[in-house]
């Protein structure tokens, strides 16, 4: 039965009028990713080459002239630095230096898992515990998880990084903190709007059989929750991966810089912008982005769409 | 097992309300009274009342229009994006269910401008528009006219991805044999979307319309990065005002944590407005 629905689909005869949109639709698309290429692309030039065409290929590019004649003149550009061969290396060591990069990008990295960790196992258990235990209390607290998700983040913006910084949260480590508290209204709405649809009777077994609210939660519980775990997941990170306000005002911007804040302070610190280190830079930040999606793009897109479907 | 459960207060609700208390409530409450005080840090206030708030609109007696034109261009601006990237979405998500070969490659490009963040993305576009405008000797802040459909661009090309997987879920999700009987009858094309397939859709549409409503009032990475509300503040959307209130002017902090509270009120009244108005349309399923 599912050879022969495979092998039907494969042999699927496609209208003239589906195929007219395939192409239109294949223009539509390379036209839509575009300016992601025109990145790469620039990341080879220098300044000039960038705002004469930013679609063009430079001259010297590995596009145009092969990575083998690229990497043979690579020793030779790099010594003569007048020479435009190299400015790929130029630009990425100007982009690397200038943001700090490494250094971006494992701030990125680390508030993103840890904030998402924190996240999902607090926010998880707060609404365990608000759907299966009722008093005036949790569901007031459950209003309050409502009411902050129509909060928009100007209006607590000011007081929330002075408190952050009264309690020392300006570090990695604190600003997940910060994270938890400012992400906690869409976790909790939607894990309750999950374990409100679970069956109770689960539970009541693992209890009878002698587990620990707590052993319940994490060995029956919380496996069961696993799809919105994984939307969840992907929703906060992609928010916290490119947040910019947040960090920039919680953090000690001199010591830790994300990425987002990082390229930002690229145009800032230095007045004029260097557009060839700029574009390095952008290609930096884009390629971990498109490495993550193209790995967990089933997950990505099912986690937008369940998240709109609760939302 | 409820009172079992309840024993464990401490362990399951601690660390969510504490870190709730400091991200989000106490702040929330501290700014509301806040707006009613003079203040430059949190712990040296006094009570003025509701200076702040008149402060919004008149500075020493004299009428300051710049929060009232970054309200209507915020308006304005929300208008524009919502319909584009709604009309966009549905129709390329529309197109994207019709069964062409190669739609979960072109949806994959769709959606990935989405990923990357408004600082980055407002960057890329800036170089694209600024290399383009060259050749006029301009730049995306020269006009207003530019900066405004260069927000609107880079806004749009961001978020239809996000709003057009949302539709082909809402799409997938229509019974078939609704549009097999309307089929039947005789039903077809236009017809077919006009009065089948828009009211199947109409709780979709919802999401994505409060979806994008909310987005452009909140729009304030690609504000700050693309034309930073050059030319002279004419592009300044509300949050990228609140943010040079607070933080461009010293003595301004009370002013900027008024409009705060203003924004905030207007955003909280579109939420439950929008959600209830359209909520009605919908069919029963």
């Amino acid at each position: 039965m599912e050879a022969q629905k495979t092998v039907t689909k494969k042999y699927k005869k496609y209208k003239p009028w589906q195929n007219v949109l395939t192409v239109i639709f294949a223009i539509l698309s390379f036209t839509w990713i575009l300016p992601i290429i025109a990145v790469v692309l620039n990341a080879f030039k220098s300044q000039v080459y960038i705002f004469n065409n930013p679609f063009g290929i430079s001259t010297e590019s590995i596009f145009k002239i092969g990575i083998k004649e690229w990497a043979k003149n690579l020793p030779l550009a790099t010594q003569s630095r007048s020479s435009g061969e190299a400015m790929f290396l130029i630009n990425m060591k100007n982009a690397i230096e200038q943001t700090d990069f490494w250094h971006a990008f494992l701030y990125s990295v680390f508030i993103t898992i840890v904030s998402v960790a924190l996240i999902l196992l607090c926010c998880s258990m707060c609404a365990y515990f608000i759907t299966r235990v009722h008093t005036k209390f949790t569901k007031l607290f459950y209003l309050l998880c409502l009411f902050s998700m129509i909060v928009p983040f100007q209006m607590v913006m000011f007081t929330l990084s002075k408190f952050a910084n009264m309690l020392h949260l300006y570090t990695p480590w604190g600003i997940t903190i910060v994270y938890l508290g400012f992400g906690a209204g869409l976790s909790v709405f939607m894990y309750t709007g999950f374990i409100k649809s679970m069956p109770i009777d689960i539970e009541e077994a693992a209890m009878i059989d002698g587990c620990t609210p707590l052993q319940t939660y994490f060995q029956v519980v919380f496996p069961i929750m696993k799809p919105t775990t994984i939307t969840i997941a992907i929703l906060q990170s992609m928010w916290i991966w490119n947040d910019y306000l947040l960090p920039s005002l919680v953090l000690d911007v001199n010591d830790y810089k994300t990425i987002p804040i990082a390229i930002q302070y690229l145009t800032t610190s230095h007045g004029n912008i260097n557009w060839g280190a700029m574009m390095a830079a952008l290609l930096l930040a884009i390629i971990p982005i498109v490495i993550f999606y193209l790995a967990a793009q089933k997950y990505i897109i099912e986690g937008v769409m369940a998240g709109a479907v609760k939302g | 097992m409820e009172k079992a459960i309840k024993k464990y207060f401490p362990v399951f609700m601690i660390p969510t309300m504490v870190a709730f208390a400091i991200g989000f409530l106490v702040p929330f409450l501290y700014g509301l009274f806040l707006s009613f005080c003079k203040f430059t840090t949190v712990v040296d206030f006094k009570w003025i009342g509701l200076e702040n708030y008149k402060k919004i609109l008149f500075v020493n007696g004299k009428y300051d229009p710049s929060f009232i034109h970054s309200l209507w261009y915020t308006v304005a601006f929300t208008i524009v994006t919502m319909l584009i990237i709604n009309v966009v979405a549905f129709a390329i998500a529309f197109a994207l269910t019709k069964g062409i070969r190669g739609t979960n490659l072109f949806r994959t490009a769709f959606f990935l401008p989405n990923l990357i963040g408004g600082i980055v993305l407002s960057y890329i576009w800036l170089m694209i528009f600024n290399s383009v405008l060259q050749r006029y000797s301009k730049t995306i802040v020269s006009t207003a006219g530019s900066a405004f459909w260069g927000l609107v661009i880079v806004v749009c090309w961001q978020q239809i991805g996000y709003m057009m997987i949302i539709y082909i879920a809402g799409l997938q999700n229509i019974p078939t044999d609704v549009i097999e009987a309307a089929k039947i009858d005789g039903c077809s094309g236009w017809q077919m979307l006009k009065s089948i397939i828009l009211p199947m859709m109409m709780p979709t549409i919802t999401v994505c319309t409060f979806l994008t409503l909310t987005n452009g009032f909140k729009l304030f990475d690609q504000n700050l990065a693309l034309t930073g509300g050059k030319p002279g503040g004419n592009s300044e959307l509300l949050a990228l005002n609140i943010y040079n209130t607070f933080y461009g002017k010293t003595g301004w902090e009370g002013v900027g944590q008024a409009k705060a509270v203003i924004f905030f009120i207007i955003v909280a009244v579109i939420s439950v407005l929008q959600n209830k108005l359209t909520t009605r349309k919908e069919v029963q399923q």
